[in-house]
């Protein structure tokens, strides 16, 4: 059952052969079980996940039930839930409880699914190997010296090791995607707006959006329809129509345009990892997709923007993090400042600190002009460069991360090496574009390997659709990490 | 040397919507501490800011009543700085783009209208309230007014004396009142001004270097202080110092200005768009809207009873002081067309001065316009004398005989004795029993007429009308 896939759960759950009880208790005790190998829970709270299972159970017997009515989703710490403690992976939240729902979490308690529990994460979503969490790094399923990537690295870890069906994630400039692929794993992030930025503890307010990480491409398309939806309460928020993600998954891709944009096919990725992509493609010739090269000019300036802009809006948001309402206090201080000074020098781990300087010296008197400024020019440089290659093209490929995952400890001493592991996938952040991890096979030691989708905007039905037809002739997304079974 | 006073007014005043600018929460005044803090307002970990539709309309009320350019699209901005009233560690505010930009207001010192310039009006939120006493070494935060609407209007340097600074005040006091967007209570902070005061030597054209004085929350302090702060300036400069760039607070308790912080002490307050609240754009078609439903503005309506009602520049720009009292006066007006200046005279002595007396404002005046009007009639009839009607009035400010003007005066017998054939009567008793008197005017000595008139007043028990009496007693004193 622990292997099954959204859809037959649901059919299960339907047809009374297993009820929401028995299966959450079924992804708890595996929890109980593993998770001590992976740490990819911060928090489990049987309690709490039982009663939303019995209360699940009722709505299946009323046959009021909605697709993913109890089923087990693990949603990432980065998410309120009320009466859950929610850390964001951080000493700072370690204490905190939240006393609200985030949307993303109401609208999965308003189906009846069930939140099995909070995965672990970089400490407020700023890595890339999940190293930079409080609770301690999140081994990658497939070998656990690597890193499962980040910063949703709990929920890529979780859902690879089979610990939940499905799990929610979030991606400022590839926090989905490459975890995803790193863990071998499904992910997407949809278009900037779509999904309810409400009650996710921002990081980077303009890139931050949350999006599920599951199985399969099938499996996203459910978790989307759930996620996704205007909420008044964020300002940022889309006002749509709700879709049917898994409307177009069927569709044939004969006639369909694949760009690759000739920069992420040039230095930089690794052998391994090219010979995964070459091969995808290989795939989707074969089911009828054409290859058109374009180009990006730009692209190559994203890390660098985004390593301007990301920490200039971080260091803004996390000035509510003071130890005055809530959170981490330092134990004792001489005066207010000295209180501020102690909770926030011991409440954040070296990134977040690493960050905030930064977010801080670009937004300074006489280096904004030179720094946010002109960042944000760029910014919409790279958005056109998708804008114009979008005119020759219906979806972009290349790889999600330049490498298959590397060793816990590899990177940790060398922030720029680790801000490279997001070369492919903070441009489509900057420029607010849906993006997706499918996994398309393995590289060196055996671990996974990513493609990267890009599509346009409000696209994320026909990247779904691509991802699936893949799918539907490849298994790399049904193989199983060594001792999960 | 002569010194040239340069002032510049920034004033914070409080929109009157019902909820705070970024969230659903009251910002009804004097409730419990941190009763009205939601989650936004507490900034807990997740929550965004939500725009207050209320608030922006009212902010363009000002921009269109002050003639200003509307900015659509306009930004707000983070303004960062650390403090425990400021829950998220930024206030949001607008920087480079604000809503209102531009525009004017005239002031009336005396006879004399003089224009000032605004730069700029935006929106912002409040902060909380620290509470240094009630705990023992430790300090208390009340987050009640925390994200409450404020509406900043920046003045150009444009006013030379304290007392165009409080002209300026008061008329804008009047304004925002007058269109509904602040209830302008100064004593619950609802209108708040900072005075940037520096000093030049006559004849100069450039600015001298400036002190921001905070903390004037009375006219009387904002006036006061600016002096203060003037003195305070000329005596530094004429001893051959200068004067450094700082942030003041005043204290009324010893009438002085202190140094706060200076401007190298002050915080790099990191602005930067706010990226939880996209640019607002303002449809042209909204502030259409908003501009036909402004009701005509003080500054129209006091030329037009100057020009209409041919009422003095002072009297005019009293009674457009305030909506209520301009209403009060046209209604009685309707009433007694053609006495503008009588009605005037009496609104702004009588009723006004009992309203003062018994602190209370002219909404809640117990004597309508129709039955002031009433009252009125009666003097400009000669019914009554000016000073039989102040005892009416009198009587029916205190609720007496259902404030019936007419039936007051046959009441307490005020009816004037305008009866020629009557007074001559009395006139002729008085000239015969006082022959000395006669004889004195007659011999030049002009006071004996006024102890005449006092004498037929006296015997008429006041109500002979004194016109008439003066009449009659000179015409029988000539032959």
């Amino acid at each position: 059952m622990f292997n099954a896939s959204l859809k037959q759960l649901s059919t299960q759950l339907a047809e009374r052969k297993i009820s929401s009880v028995e299966l959450t208790k079924e992804f708890l005790q595996r929890i109980k079980t593993l998770n001590a190998e992976y740490n990819a829970f911060i928090t489990v709270n049987e309690a709490l996940s039982l009663a939303q299972a019995q209360n699940a159970d009722q709505i299946i017997a009323a046959g009021q039930a909605n697709k993913l009515t109890g089923i087990p989703i693990a949603q990432k710490d980065i998410f309120c839930a009320k009466d859950w403690l929610t850390t964001c992976g951080s000493k700072m939240l370690s204490n905190f409880v939240s006393p609200y729902d985030a949307g993303v979490i109401e609208r999965f308690n308003q189906i009846g699914a069930v939140n099995i529990g909070k995965t672990n994460m970089d400490e407020f979503a700023m890595g890339s190997s999940n190293e930079t969490s409080f609770y301690g790094p999140v081994r990658n399923p497939w070998d656990v010296a690597a890193v499962p990537g980040g910063s949703s690295g709990g929920s890529a870890s979780a859902v690879a090791a089979r610990l939940a069906p499905a799990a929610t994630g979030t991606d400022t400039g590839g926090s989905i995607r490459q975890p995803a692929a790193l863990c071998g794993i499904s992910g997407i992030k949809p278009t900037y707006g779509l999904v309810s930025r409400y009650g996710m503890i921002a990081f980077a307010s303009s890139l931050d959006q949350g999006g599920p990480m599951a199985k399969s491409a099938e499996d996203l398309a459910l978790m989307l329809g759930v996620m996704t939806g205007f909420d008044a309460r964020d300002s940022t928020s889309l006002q749509r129509d709700s879709e049917d993600y898994t409307r177009d998954l069927e569709k044939p891709l004969s006639g369909l345009r694949i760009g690759l944009p000739k920069e992420y096919f040039a230095k930089g990725m690794s052998k391994d990892v090219e010979c995964a992509v070459e091969q995808a493609l290989d795939e989707y010739r074969k089911l009828g997709a054409e290859m058109v090269e374009v180009s990006l000019p730009n692209s190559q300036l994203s890390i660098p923007v985004y390593y301007v802009l990301a920490p200039a809006e971080a260091s803004s948001n996390l000035s509510r993090f003071d130890g005055v309402r809530y959170g981490h206090r330092a134990k004792s201080y001489d005066d207010l400042n000295d209180m501020y000074r102690k909770s926030r020098a011991e409440g954040f781990g070296a990134e977040v600190k690493r960050r905030i300087l930064i977010g801080t010296y670009v937004l300074s008197h006489g280096y904004y002009d030179a720094y946010y400024i002109k960042a944000q020019k760029v910014r919409r440089l790279i958005t056109q460069d998708f804008v114009d290659a979008f005119k020759q093209c219906d979806i972009m490929m290349g790889p999600t991360s330049p490498t298959v995952a590397f060793n816990i400890g590899e990177k940790s001493s060398d922030p720029i090496q680790m801000y490279l592991s997001d070369i492919y996938t903070s441009a489509a952040s900057l420029a607010g574009l849906p993006g997706m991890s499918v996994p398309i096979g393995f590289g060196d030691k055996n671990r996974p390997v990513g493609l990267h989708i890009i599509g346009n905007y409000f696209k994320e039905a026909q990247m779904l659709n691509v991802a699936h037809q893949y799918q539907l002739v490849t298994d790399w997304h049904q193989r199983l990490p060594t001792g999960i079974d | 040397m002569q010194w040239e006073i340069v002032i510049g007014i920034e004033t914070h005043a409080q929109l009157t919507t019902q909820s705070k600018i970024f969230s659903g929460s009251s910002i009804a005044y004097g409730a419990k501490p941190n009763t009205q803090a939601n989650t936004v307002d507490l900034a807990l970990p997740g929550v965004l800011p939500v725009l207050n539709k209320g608030a922006v309309e009212r902010a363009i009320k000002l921009g269109l009543s002050v003639g200003a350019k509307i900015n659509s699209p306009s930004i707000f901005a983070r303004k960062n700085y650390f403090y425990p009233d400021l829950p998220k560690g930024y206030q949001i505010s607008q920087y480079e783009l604000p809503i209102v930009e531009g525009g004017c207001i005239k002031i009336q010192t005396g006879e004399t209208e003089k224009t000032i310039h605004l730069t700029r009006a935006h929106l912002e939120e409040d902060a909380g309230k620290s509470l240094h006493e009630d705990f023992q070494g430790m300090s208390g935060i009340d987050l009640n007014r925390a994200g409450t609407p404020l509406l900043e209007i920046v003045t150009e340097p444009d006013m030379r004396s304290s007392t165009e600074a409080v002209v300026y005040a008061k008329t804008l006091h009047s304004l925002v009142r007058w269109i509904g967007i602040c209830d302008g209570n100064m004593q619950e902070g609802s209108f708040r001004c900072d005075a940037n005061v520096s000093v030049r030597p006559k004849g100069s054209e450039t600015l001298g270097t400036r002190c921001e004085i905070k903390n004037l929350n009375s006219f009387r302090f904002l006036e006061k202080a600016i002096d203060f702060e003037a003195r305070r300036q000329i005596e530094i400069l004429e001893d051959g110092g200068s004067i450094r760039q700082e942030t003041r607070l005043y204290d009324a308790n010893k009438d002085e200005t202190r140094s706060m912080r200076s401007k190298e002490d002050a915080n790099d307050y990191r602005y930067f768009p706010d990226p939880d609240l996209l640019p607002l754009e303002i449809a042209e078609s909204w502030v259409n809207q908003l501009n036909d439903a402004l009701p005509e503005l003080p500054e129209a309506r006091r030329s037009r009873y100057m020009t209409d009602f041919g009422l003095s520049a002072y009297d005019a720009t009293v009674l457009t002081s305030a909506r209520e009292i301009a209403e009060y006066f046209e209604n009685t007006l309707e009433r007694l067309p053609g006495q503008a200046k009588l009605c005037a005279n009496w609104i702004m002595g009588e009723i006004s001065g009992r309203l003062n007396k018994d602190d209370t404002e002219i909404t809640a005046c117990p004597i309508s316009p129709t039955q002031l009007a009433a009252l009125l009639s009666r003097i400009s009839d000669g019914t009554i004398s000016g000073k039989a009607a102040k005892i009416v009035f009198e009587s029916m400010w205190n609720g007496e005989l259902d404030q019936n003007a007419d039936a007051i005066i046959e009441a307490k017998g005020l009816k004037q004795i305008s009866d020629d054939g009557a007074i001559e009567k009395m006139v002729d008793e008085v000239l015969a029993a006082n022959a000395q008197q006669v004889a004195d005017y007659r011999n030049g000595k002009e006071k004996a007429f006024n102890s005449l008139v006092g004498q037929v007043m006296k015997a008429t028990k006041g109500k002979a009308n004194p016109m008439q009496v003066n009449e009659i007693l000179k015409k029988k004193l000539q032959t």
